[in-house]
């Protein structure tokens, strides 16, 4: 009776320990070292860009903007675990391609950054999560398909990337696609990348393998429990960046992604302005100092793809 | 010691006893050593992959999860009790048009998955346009279950203070509210709570499933953590920090539960024996 | 209700493969945890201090952690352990290590229902602990173990569900397909309700019925 007393004190004692954070301040980096402290605040600015919120927005006839404008803030549906493009780092901080492009078009429709409330909606759940007004739009490798013409509208697209394959570095027996029968393939669940493994063929049913987040196909890659992840170049990319030791792009993209913005369906108004705001993003540079503070320092270049109005 | 399956072991039985011990310790250190040693080839005691844990941020971010897991736990137990009086009420009454649409609802919750009724939750009311936060999701799937199980428990309970108890009370003239009220309630509380705090545990722990919707909860936020390439991947020092929070605080309420199982076992026996603290069938079945 | 009755056949290819392996991991994890549970319902009532605390240690260590974080450490930890096993039966330890503690507490309590009186009354009559368990223990703690053990096994088989998130096509993981295929969710949802309540409604007649049979006046 006593004893087990004292464990629940014990217990307790260990949780309330826990709890007063007795940790460093800062941002944690794998060499140990505290980088950059500066300012503390929820973006992320590893391109260096600033956005600067616009004053006298007005997009007519669009119900989204409405939305946004009386509630003074906007919601956007991201990714959460994409290095480069959408991710949160230890501090918190949303950051990534994606991201800042986010926080470029909120600017534009006049939203302080600051005003930015993120959603992480997994890739099975984006259309959902953008018809039910869940989220006002969705950033984050979001390819523009037909199929999905029918559940939202896309503004963009803003990037063209293609689906790639990432392998263990001493694997040489997987070249590209073609090689892929017999060996375990990963990617998330509900993807564009793993529908087409699937249609294509490219491996045995039960050789594909879908987790929630990329991290985790990438944590199986390594443990040699699967042979490839598969998704866009540039999200893997951004993977073999970070361990290049263990970890290669195999460079033979077999599809174009046309990432767009994820709009609601009928707000054609909200479309063409967004579509507008890219477009001068193209032309006055900006546009290339996002890319080549994020994505550009996976080592590749690219110049802005062609918009599709429609 | 002894039971019902040894008496009181002789010397010869001590010697044995003591072998078996040693052996059985022998062998238990040395898988736990194997398991440590392998964890320890494979780096996960590097200090890369525990670095990001000194970080106040990144304690924050646990504390967040951790704030987000009882604060779904918290509102869905609330409710939950609320669920589970109204159809246990409903279950033990007299009229049949009571009696029969809540003994269905019981039924058809119990016997669904929880994971399928989050599902519910989330995707159903977003294909029919309204937006609805991730945490209520969760919530309504967590009570429709756990109210479900806790109205059997309640109702097991209130079937279980012996008859006498109830035909006395009618006797010297009071109604069914007052019996249900004065008499019933009271002692069948004394029973049921063991059972209460085990199915509060389990709907503590089923906060867990969370991470199929994306709310941000504890292990949701171990997994973030977790798969931060930077710090080689360190999924194994996240998930055995996150399993240690949920095992202590799990841990406090079984422990909770038991204590209140042997304080109410030493009170006068009135009303029937205490029911079970498992919650293993996540089913206070009828039986007591 | 055509359309509703469309999701189904469209995709019965889903839905048969999907429960197929429901019922299949509900089966091989049903043995396992059994076997494991009883072994450690045994320590749990040994003579042996070491295996009574081992076996309260994994009790309650198990069953104070989600079920999802066990599925996790199988698919993640274990690979670190140089151990490569594949998806499904990741899925089969992972439910069997987790419902062995419930089992275990069943054994431990239907044991503890029998009153000692019972034992030694036969130890003095002269009878072996073989007989003891056989002919006095077992027949009484079987009964009371059966209803609750049933319970267990019920709560498992909708535990199956948990599997999808780990790269395990069950009835649980058909929902992120159909949401590719595009189907209504609500119909989907419908349906895999049905299934769950084909495959539990049965165990929870037997259940009852058990319990009313063996509802022993002690």
């Amino acid at each position: 009776m006593r004893y087990k007393r004292v464990a629940a004190v014990a217990m307790m004692a260990s949780l309330a320990l826990s709890a007063a954070a007795c940790g460093k301040e800062g941002n944690p980096t794998p060499s140990g070292g505290n980088a950059s402290g500066g300012a503390q605040s929820d973006q992320c600015t590893t391109s260096g860009v600033t956005f600067t919120p616009k004053t006298d927005v007005n997009v007519a006839g669009s119900p989204t903007f409405q939305k946004i404008k009386s509630a003074g803030k906007v919601t956007i549906g991201v990714k959460f675990d994409q290095p480069n493009l959408g991710y949160k780092d230890a501090q918190g901080k949303r950051c990534g391609f994606d991201v800042e492009m986010a926080q470029y078009i909120a600017g534009t429709l006049g939203v302080d950054p600051a005003k930015i409330e993120y959603k992480e909606i997994a890739s099975a759940n984006r259309e959902t999560a953008i018809k039910g007004g869940e989220i006002d739009y969705y950033v984050g490798t979001y390819s523009i398909t037909d199929k999905r013409k029918n559940d939202v509208s896309f503004a963009g697209p803003y990037f063209v990337a293609g689906q790639d394959l990432l392998v263990r570095k001493d694997d040489s027996s997987i070249t590209g696609k073609d090689s892929l029968k017999g060996k375990k393939v990963c990617s998330a669940t509900g993807s564009t990348p793993i529908q087409r493994v699937r249609d294509e063929n490219l491996t045995e049913p039960n050789n594909i393998v879908e987790f929630k987040t990329y991290s985790e196909c990438v944590s199986q890659l390594l443990d040699k429990k699967v042979d490839a992840v598969t998704t866009d170049d540039a999200i893997l990319k951004g993977y073999a960046a970070q361990n290049p030791d263990e970890l290669k792009v195999v460079g033979q993209p077999f599809s174009t992604e046309k990432y767009g913005i994820g709009l609601p369906k009928d707000d054609k108004a909200l479309r063409d302005y967004v579509n507008d705001q890219i477009e001068a993003a193209f032309k006055d540079g900006t546009w290339q100092k996002i890319y080549d503070g994020t994505l550009g320092k996976s080592g590749s270049s690219a110049t802005p793809p062609q918009l599709e109005r429609y | 010691m002894t039971s019902v399956l040894y008496d009181l072991p002789g010397p010869k039985a001590r010697r044995r006893n003591l072998l078996l011990s040693v052996l059985a310790t022998a062998g238990i250190v040395a898988l736990i050593a194997f398991i440590g040693y392998k964890f320890s080839a494979t780096g996960q005691f590097e200090p890369r992959k525990w670095e990001q844990f000194q970080y106040a941020s990144v304690q924050r971010e646990l504390l967040t999860g951790l704030w987000a897991t009882l604060k779904a736990a918290g509102i869905a137990a609330v409710l939950a009790l609320l669920f589970g009086a109204v159809f246990a009420s409903a279950r033990l009454s007299d009229k049949w048009i009571l009696r029969v649409p809540a003994t269905f609802v019981v039924e058809l919750f119990r016997a669904i998955p929880l994971l399928i009724l989050i599902f519910f939750g989330y995707y159903v009311p977003l294909q029919y346009g309204w937006s609805i936060d991730k945490l209520w999701a969760l919530v309504i799937g967590l009570m429709l279950y756990n109210g479900s199980v806790l109205a059997e428990i309640f109702r097991a309970g209130i079937n279980a203070v012996p008859y006498g108890q109830s035909e006395g009370a009618y006797a010297i003239g009071m109604r069914k509210n007052q019996v249900l009220r004065l008499i019933l309630l009271p002692q069948a509380f004394r029973s049921m709570l063991p059972a209460i705090v085990s199915q509060l545990v389990v709907l503590l722990k089923d906060t867990a499933l969370g991470f199929i919707i994306t709310y941000p909860e504890l292990l949701f936020v171990g997994k973030q953590i977790g798969g931060r390439l930077p710090f080689g991947l360190p999924y194994v020092p996240a998930y055995l920090i996150v399993a240690a929070i949920y095992i202590s605080i799990c841990g406090l309420l079984s422990i909770l539960a038991w204590w209140l199982q042997k304080r109410l076992s030493r009170l006068p026996r009135t009303a029937g024996k205490v029911l079970p603290a498992q919650d293993i069938g996540r089913d206070a079945s009828a039986r007591v | 209700m055509a359309e509703f009755l469309r999701v189904l056949t469209d995709n019965a290819d889903l839905f048969r493969e999907g429960f197929f392996n429901t019922v299949k991991l509900f089966l091989i994890a049903g043995v396992g945890s059994l076997v494991l549970g009883m072994l450690l319902g045994a320590m749990r009532v040994s003579p042996v201090p070491a295996l009574r605390a081992f076996g309260a240690t994994y009790v309650n260590v198990v069953r104070n952690t989600p079920l999802t974080l066990v599925f996790a450490f199988l698919v993640f930890a274990v690979p670190k352990l140089d151990v490569n096993i594949d998806y499904f039966p990741s899925a089969c330890i992972a439910l069997t290590l987790y419902t062995a503690a419930f089992v275990c507490e069943v054994v431990r309590s239907g044991v503890n229902t029998v009153a000692t009186g019972q034992a030694e009354a036969a130890r003095a009559l002269g009878m072996t602990f073989g007989q003891v368990l056989t002919l006095i223990v077992l027949p009484q703690a079987l009964r009371a173990m059966v209803p609750p053990m049933m319970s267990v096994f019920i709560a498992m088989l909708k535990n199956t569900t948990i599997a999808a998130g780990f790269s395990v096509l069950e009835a649980g993981a058909i929902p992120a397909y159909m949401s590719e295929r595009g189907e209504p969710q609500f119909a989907v949802l419908l349906w895999i309700t049905i299934g769950f309540l084909i495959l539990v409604l049965p165990l929870v007649a037997l259940q009852r019925f058990l319990e009313r049979k063996w509802a022993v006046a002690r």
